[in-house]
C-alpha cells in the first residue's frame, strides 16, 4: 500500500512538472508567442481582441507571474484548456477529442500487438537458444531497431501505394467519405489503418523481442528452472510458468519506459501517413503556432503515459507476487 | 526511433572481478580495456558494426575523398526552345554524372548525401559524448552518495524518463525558432540523459560494495579518487554502450525533428534532405533514390550504434553470447539441453 | 514401478538386500566446452551408494562436487557435457536416455535438493502450485490426493500446512529450505541429491535441519548424497564420505575411518584445518598454494604441487585408487601391493 501511495505521490508530482513546463517554456523562450498567434489569425484585432488573446493564453498583463501560474493551474485541472488559435472558436479539449480515438486505435492497437507478439517471439527465440530463429533473429532485429520510424513509413508507402497501388497511403479514411458505423466505412478506416500500423510494428517489435530473449536467457540460467525440470515437468509448462513468467517482468516495467518512444512513432507515423491523430493534430498546431492547442496535447500525452505506466504497474503487481506484500 | 534494447544494466557478469590488492585503479582499467579490444574483435557483430561507423566517420572527416558535387549547385537540364528559362536538371535514375539522380531543384543527391553526413555524425557523437558524460555524472553521484541526494537525483531522473520527450522536444524547438545543430544538441543532451543515468546507477550501485572499492576506501584515498580512478573505468563497458545507445537515439530525434521540419532547413543533413524531399512530394514525381537513400543512410548509421550497443552487451554478459553451431550439436549430444530440441537430438546422440 | 502416497515408509520394503547398489557411477567425466578452453571438471569419477545410505561428497569450491551432482542428476546445462562414463540408477543407464525417459524417473525416484530455496523456489508461485506441479506432472490429477500429500510433506518436515498458500518470499529462510526438502519427499524417493542445503543457513539451523534429514531418512529409508565444503557437518551424519580435489576423488570409505584416520595427505591437511575443540592447542595449518587450472590439468597427481610427501612420480603419473583397509585412497603413498 505504502508503495502505490509512493507511485501515485511521483505521478501527481511529474504532473506537476509537465503542468509547469508548458507555463515555463513560452515565457522563457525568445519570441512573443502572443505576437506570432496574432499575426496567425491574419485579421486585425483590436487592442480589446488582443487582450482577450492574451487573457486566453494565460498572459494577463495585469497579473504577476505567479498569480498567472496558479490562475492556469486553476484552469487546467478543471479542464479549461483555452481556445485554439487555429480553430478559433473550437476549445482544445473538444478538439482533441475527435484526435483521440483515432490515436487510441492505431497507435494503441499496435503497440500491444507489437509487444504481446515481440515477447512470444522473444520467449521462444530464447527457449531455443542455438537454432536457426535464434541466430539469425537478434542480428535482423537489431537492424530493425535502429530504422527511423518515419523513413519506415515512407518505404512502406513507397512499395505498397505508388508502386503497387495496393493500399491508400493518406488519411484515416477516404477524403469526402461520411463516418458511419457502416462496414464499408470500417473496412475503409481498416484499409488505411494497415500500413501506419505495419510501419508502427515493424520498428517496434524488435525492442520486445531482444529484451524478452535477453532476460529469458538469464532467468533460463536460474535454479528454480533446473529445479523444474529435476521434477520432471513437461516442457512448456517450465517455459510458461517458471521461465516466462519471470522473464517478462522486467519487459512490463520497459513497457512503461517504452512509452516515450512510442509517442514519437505515433507523432512521425501520423506525419507521414495523414493519419488523422494527435499526433498529426500536434505537428499542425506546431506549425500553425496554435499554442493553446499545442500545450493541451502535451498535457494530454503526458496523462496518458502516465495512464500506462499506472497500468503496468498494476500488471505488474498482478503476476509478481512479491511486489504485492513488499511494503 | 525504437525503445533501447539494452538489459544488462546492472552487473557486468563477463570481465573478471578486478582483485582487491593495492595498485593503481588505471592498471585494472587499462586491463579491462585490453580484454576489451580482443573481445571486439571476436565478435561478428561488433565487427560489422565498427566497420559500417567507420565508413561513415571517414566520409564525415573527409568529404573530400568521394567525388561530388557542391550539393548547393544546381543543374541545368536540355534547352527547350518555347522556355522562357532553362528548366532545371531533374533527374530521376541514377547516371554517371548524377550517381542517384537529382531533386527537384536540379541538385545532386548523391552530393547531398556524402555533404551531409557530417553534420549527422557531429550531432550523434557530440550528443552521445555530453549526455553519457551527464548521466555518469548523475548516476554515480546518485549511487555513491545515497540517501537524500540519491533520493533526489533518482525523482528528477524518473521524472524526465516519463515525460514523453518527443513531444517536448517539439514544443521546446519550436519555441526556440531556430534550430542548427548546435540546438539540437543541446536541445537533446538536456532532455535524454535521464534512461542512462538509470543504468549507470545501478551499476555504480552493485560495485559500490566489491571489494576492491572498499580496499580503496580503507587504503585512505579520498572519494573522488575511488570514484575517478576506481569505479569508472571499472564501467567501461557499460559506458560504452551508453554512448552508444545515446548517439542513437540522437540520430534518430534529431532527424526525427528536421524531418518535421523543425531543423535548419537551409543546412545540409539527412534529416533535412528528407525534410525537402517529403515536401516536395519525391514520391509523386517519381524520384524514389532521393526519399530512399538518406533514410536508408540514416538506418545504417544507426544499425552501427545499435550493432555496437547489442555487441556490447554481449560482452559483458556472457551468458547472452551466440552459441557457436558445432559446439552446440557436440553438446547436444552428450548433456540435455535447455528446452526446445529435446528428444530429437538426444535421439541423434544414441 | 507404481507410487503409493501413503503413509506407509517404505524403509520397510527397502529392507530386503537388493541385487546392487541403488546408484553406480563409473568413470563418470564432465567437461565445459567454452570457446577458449575446455575445462575438465570431473575426471572418471566412480562411486556407489546403496540403498538408505548417506553418501557426503565434501572438496574446496571448484572441485567439481556440484558439476558432479548434476551430472548425476542429468541436470547440466551446456556448455558442461558429460563426456564418459556411465550412471547406473536402479538397473538404467541414465546417461543417454531422452528428457523423455528421464521425467519418469526424474522426482519418483530421484529427487534434488538445492543450495539456496530462495533461488530454487520459483518466486512467482505458491508453494501449493509448485508441490502440484510436480504431482501432475507424473500423473496425479486429483486434488484432493493433491492437497492431502501437499499437506502430508510438509508435517513431515516441521511446517504448519497453512504456509501452502504462501509464497517463498513470505517465508523465513530455514522454512524455505525445509519446504524443498518436503518437495523432494513428494513421491518418496529411492535417492535424494542434496546440493549444500544448508550453506545458507546459521550454524544452529544447519544443525536442526541436518538432525531433521537424518530422521526422516531414517523413517522413510532412502538414499542421500550430501554435498557440502564444510566436513565437520557431515562427519555425525553421514554412513560414507568421498573427498573430491581437481575434480578426482582422493578418498573415499566410511565416514569414521576417513575421518578418524586419513590417508590422502589433501584429507590430513582437511582434518588439521579443523582443530578439535577438546583436543589440544595446535597451530592452525592452513593447505598452502591453489587448486590446479582445470583447462590445462597436470599429467601426474593434480595435488602434487600443494602436497608435502610429494615424490618424484607424482608430477609425472596419476595414482589410481588404491584401496586400503576398506577405505580408497588415490595416492603413490599405499603403493605396496595394495589391492587397486
Amino acid at each position: 500500500m505504502r508503495f502505490a501511495l509512493r507511485r501515485l505521490g511521483f505521478f501527481a508530482l511529474t504532473l506537476w512538472a509537465a503542468l509547469s513546463l508548458n507555463f515555463l517554456l513560452p515565457r522563457v523562450m525568445p519570441g512573443n508567442p502572443v505576437e506570432s498567434a496574432i499575426a496567425s489569425l491574419h485579421v486585425p484585432l483590436t487592442p480589446a481582441e488582443m487582450n482577450a488573446i492574451a487573457a486566453q493564453f494565460g498572459i494577463n498583463q495585469h497579473q504577476g507571474l505567479v498569480s498567472e501560474y496558479f490562475t492556469y493551474l486553476g484552469h487546467t485541472l478543471t479542464g479549461n484548456l483555452g481556445v485554439s488559435f487555429v480553430h478559433y472558436p473550437t476549445p482544445v479539449t473538444s478538439y482533441i477529442a475527435t484526435g483521440m480515438w483515432w490515436t487510441l486505435g492505431l497507435v494503441g492497437t499496435a503497440t500491444i500487438l507489437a509487444f504481446i507478439l515481440g515477447t512470444a517471439v522473444g520467449a521462444i527465440a530464447a527457449w531455443r537458444r542455438g537454432s536457426r530463429l535464434d541466430s539469425t533473429l537478434p542480428p535482423l532485429l537489431v537492424f530493425t531497431t535502429a530504422i527511423p520510424y518515419f523513413w519506415v513509413g515512407l518505404m512502406l508507402i513507397l512499395v505498397f501505394s505508388s508502386v503497387l497501388g495496393w493500399l491508400p497511403s493518406q488519411g484515416g479514411y477516404t477524403l469526402g467519405a461520411t463516418p458511419t458505423l457502416s462496414l464499408s466505412f470500417i473496412g475503409d478506416v481498416l484499409q488505411h489503418a494497415i500500413l501506419p500500423a505495419f510501419a508502427l510494428l515493424i520498428t517496434s517489435i524488435g525492442g520486445w523481442v531482444l529484451t524478452m530473449r535477453n532476460t529469458m536467457v538469464g532467468t533460463l540460467t536460474e535454479d528454480y528452472v533446473r529445479m523444474a525440470r529435476a521434477k520432471g515437468l513437461p516442457p512448456h509448462r517450465i517455459m510458461m510458468s517458471y521461465a516466462a513468467r519471470n522473464a517478462i517482468l522486467p519487459n512490463l516495467t520497459g513497457f512503461a519506459m517504452s512509452l516515450g518512444f512510442v509517442v514519437s512513432g505515433a507523432i512521425l507515423v501520423e506525419y507521414v501517413f495523414n493519419y488523422p491523430g494527435v499526433g498529426f493534430m500536434l505537428f499542425n498546431a506546431v506549425n500553425g503556432s496554435d499554442y493553446p492547442l499545442m500545450q493541451g496535447l502535451f498535457l494530454l500525452i503526458t496523462v496518458v503515459v502516465l495512464l500506462c505506466i499506472v497500468l503496468s504497474d498494476i500488471a505488474t503487481a498482478i503476476l509478481d507476487p512479491r511486489t504485492r506484500t513488499a511494503a | 526511433m525504437a525503445m533501447p534494447i539494452s538489459v544488462s544494466s546492472g552487473q557486468p557478469a563477463g570481465l573478471p572481478e578486478p582483485s582487491a590488492l593495492p595498485g593503481p585503479g588505471g592498471a585494472r582499467g587499462r586491463a579491462a580495456r585490453g580484454r576489451l579490444t580482443t573481445a571486439i574483435r571476436r565478435n561478428r557483430k561488433a565487427t560489422a558494426g565498427v566497420i559500417l561507423l567507420a565508413l561513415f566517420t571517414l566520409v564525415a572527416l573527409f568529404p573530400g575523398l568521394v567525388p561530388h558535387y557542391d550539393p548547393t549547385e544546381i543543374f541545368f537540364g536540355a534547352k527547350c526552345p518555347s522556355c522562357y528559362s532553362t528548366p532545371a536538371l531533374v533527374q530521376s535514375a541514377p547516371s554517371a554524372a548524377h550517381w542517384l539522380g537529382t531533386d527537384l531543384e536540379g541538385h545532386d543527391v548523391f552530393s547531398q548525401v556524402v555533404v551531409g553526413t557530417r553534420a549527422v555524425l557531429v550531432l550523434a557523437v557530440v550528443t552521445g559524448l555530453l549526455t553519457t558524460l551527464i548521466a555518469m555524472v548523475v548516476g554515480v553521484a546518485a549511487a555513491y552518495l545515497g540517501g537524500f541526494w540519491d533520493g533526489v537525483l533518482n525523482v528528477v531522473t524518473d521524472m524526465l524518463l516519463v515525460i514523453p520527450l518527443f513531444p517536448l522536444l517539439i514544443v521546446i524547438v519550436k519555441y526556440l525558432g531556430q534550430s542548427g545543430n548546435l540546438v539540437l544538441i543541446l536541445v537533446l543532451t538536456v532532455t535524454g540523459w535521464s534512461y542512462t543515468a538509470r543504468q549507470l546507477r545501478s551499476q555504480a550501485q552493485s560495485l559500490r560494495n566489491r571489494d576492491f572499492l572498499l580496499a580503496a576506501k580503507v587504503r585512505g584515498e579520498r572519494s573522488f579518487y575511488i570514484i575517478m580512478v576506481e569505479m569508472i573505468p571499472t564501467m567501461t563497458s557499460l559506458l560504452l554502450a551508453c554512448f552508444l545507445g545515446n548517439a542513437l537515439y540522437a540520430v534518430l530525434a534529431g532527424s526525427g525533428l528536421q524531418f518535421l521540419g523543425l531543423g535548419d532547413p537551409n543546412m545540409v543533413s539527412w534529416g533535412t534532405t528528407l525534410y525537402w524531399a517529403d515536401s516536395q512530394g519525391a514520391l509523386q514525381s517519381g524520384l524514389y533514390l532521393w526519399e530512399i537513400v538518406p533514410g536508408l543512410c540514416i538506418a545504417l548509421l544507426g544499425a552501427a550504434f545499435a550493432l555496437l550497443n547489442y555487441a556490447f552487451d554481449e560482452i559483458s554478459n556472457p551468458a547472452l553470447r551466440p552459441l557457436r553451431a558445432k559446439k552446440a550439436r557436440r553438446q547436444a549430444a552428450l548433456a540435455a539441453p535447455i528446452g526446445g530440441r529435446l528428444a530429437s537430438d538426444d535421439a541423434r546422440a544414441s | 514401478m507404481t507410487h503409493a502416497l501413503a503413509d506407509d515408509p517404505r524403509g520397510l520394503a527397502r529392507s530386503h538386500p537388493s541385487h546392487g547398489p541403488l546408484l553406480e557411477v563409473r568413470d563418470l567425466s564432465v567437461e565445459y566446452l567454452l570457446e577458449q578452453a575446455v575445462i575438465n571438471a570431473v575426471d572418471h569419477v566412480s562411486l556407489d551408494v546403496g540403498a538408505g545410505e548417506f553418501l557426503a561428497i565434501v572438496g574446496e569450491s571448484g572441485c567439481g562436487k556440484s558439476t558432479l551432482l548434476f551430472a548425476i542428476a542429468r541436470l547440466l546445462y551446456p556448455p558442461a557435457a558429460i563426456t564418459g562414463g556411465s550412471v547406473t540408477f536402479q538397473g538404467r543407464n541414465l546417461v543417454g536416455l531422452t528428457e523423455t525417459d528421464l521425467s519418469a524417473v526424474r522426482w519418483k525416484d530421484m529427487s534434488v535438493v538445492m543450495q539456496s530455496a530462495m533461488n530454487a523456489l520459483n518466486p512467482v508461485l505458491s508453494v501449493a502450485a509448485q508441490f502440484r506441479d510436480a504431482m501432475r506432472a507424473h500423473g496425479v490429477t486429483s486434488k484432493q490426493e493433491i492437497d492431502k500429500r501437499s499437506a502430508e510433506v510438509l508435517r513431515m518436515v516441521g511446517i504448519d500446512p497453512v504456509h501452502l498458500k504462501s509464497y517463498p518470499h513470505q517465508l523465513s529462510g530455514g522454512m524455505r529450505q525445509r519446504a524443498m526438502i518436503a518437495m523432494a519427499m513428494l513421491f518418496t524417493p529411492e535417492l535424494i541429491i542434496m546440493d549444500e542445503p544448508t550453506s545458507a543457513l546459521d550454524v544452529v539451523a544447519q544443525r536442526s535441519l541436518m538432525a531433521q534429514i537424518k530422521e526422516l531418512q531414517r523413517t522413510l529409508g532412502f538414499a542421500v548424497i550430501f554435498v557440502t565444503h564444510d566436513m565437520s557437518l557431515v562427519s555425525h551424519f553421514s554412513d560414507r564420505l568421498m573427498v573430491m580435489y581437481a575434480g578426482q576423488v582422493s578418498e573415499v570409505g566410511r565416514t569414521r575411518q576417513v575421518f578418524d584416520a586419513p590417508k590422502h595427505p589433501y584429507t590430513v591437511g582437511l582434518m588439521d584445518a579443523f582443530p578439535s575443540i577438546r583436543g589440544p592447542r595446535v597451530p592452525l595449518m592452513g593447505i598452502p598454494g591453489s587448486p590446479p587450472d582445470l583447462a590445462r590439468p597436470p599429467e601426474g597427481c593434480r595435488f602434487a604441487p600443494r602436497c608435502p610427501k610429494v615424490m618424484p612420480r607424482c608430477e609425472t603419473s596419476l595414482p589410481p585408487l588404491y584401496q586400503v583397509e576398506g577405505v580408497g585412497v588415490r595416492c603413490f603413498l599405499y603403493d605396496d601391493g595394495g589391492a587397486r
